[in-house]
């Protein structure tokens, strides 16, 4: 891994269109600006991971699962 | 095209029953293709099932039909990239994880999946809004689901 030091309003850049700046430190919370094109996705690193969990665990899912469920709401 | 499916066995999937995740999912970005398919014919159960990978499906529920105040915008880039025209053209979908009780089973409302109908791109969208979790409770009222479809 990169490891670069920054101070408030300095930045970084990735490539030629990615621009990340530090704009706030209050103790622990650090606030970032990021400047991407459209087309990329950002996300907080633990939400998407979460989505990728959930879905894994949901394509799990069984013929015989889904039909017992199938069955208790149609009660 | 024949495919196989999860939960249909082996079927016939037109040109025009195809849907495109040109991200794939979070999780399983090469799955580009999906075809939707009815779980039974009275059954609120939509099938999200992978072209390529026969045993890989997602359970699908329309959320409204669960959680009546459920909304969110979908974020213009998604717009953009799905080419939606007509509000009309979206069809909104939870992804479900079936556990072995009704009332563990979960719908994931932070991130729904998103059809465009009119040309069968789909993507599914992370929202940033704190009152949806990845495991939502959608069988709590057991009565009157029935009758919704």
């Amino acid at each position: 891994m990169l490891v670069l030091t920054r101070k408030v309003n300095e930045s970084i850049k990735i490539g030629d269109d990615i621009e990340l700046t530090v704009l706030e430190i209050d103790g622990e919370q650090i606030k970032l600006g990021i400047k991407a094109p459209k087309h990329i996705d950002i996300h907080r690193k633990e939400i998407y991971l979460a989505i990728q969990e959930e879905n894994s665990k949901a394509s799990e899912g069984t013929v015989d699962l889904l039909k017992k469920l199938s069955n208790q709401i149609k009660k | 095209m024949k495919i196989v499916t999860k939960y249909h066995g082996e079927i016939e999937v037109n040109a025009n029953e195809v849907i495109t995740f040109q991200k794939g999912i979070p999780g399983f970005q090469e799955e580009n293709e999906f075809t939707l398919l009815p779980f039974a014919d009275d059954s609120p159960f939509q099938i999200l099932q992978s072209l390529k990978t026969g045993t890989l499906a997602f359970v699908l529920v329309n959320p409204f039909l669960f959680i009546s105040n459920y909304e969110f915008d979908i974020p213009n880039q998604v717009i953009e990239n799905l080419e939606i025209k007509e509000q009309s053209d979206v069809v909104v979908f939870s992804v479900i994880t079936i556990k072995e009780s009704f009332e563990e089973t979960t719908g994931n409302l932070q991130a729904p999946i998103i059809i465009n109908g009119k040309n069968r791109r789909g993507e599914q969208i992370i929202l940033n809004d704190n009152r949806y979790t990845t495991r939502h409770t959608l069988f709590k009222q057991q009565t009157s689901i029935g009758q919704e479809g």
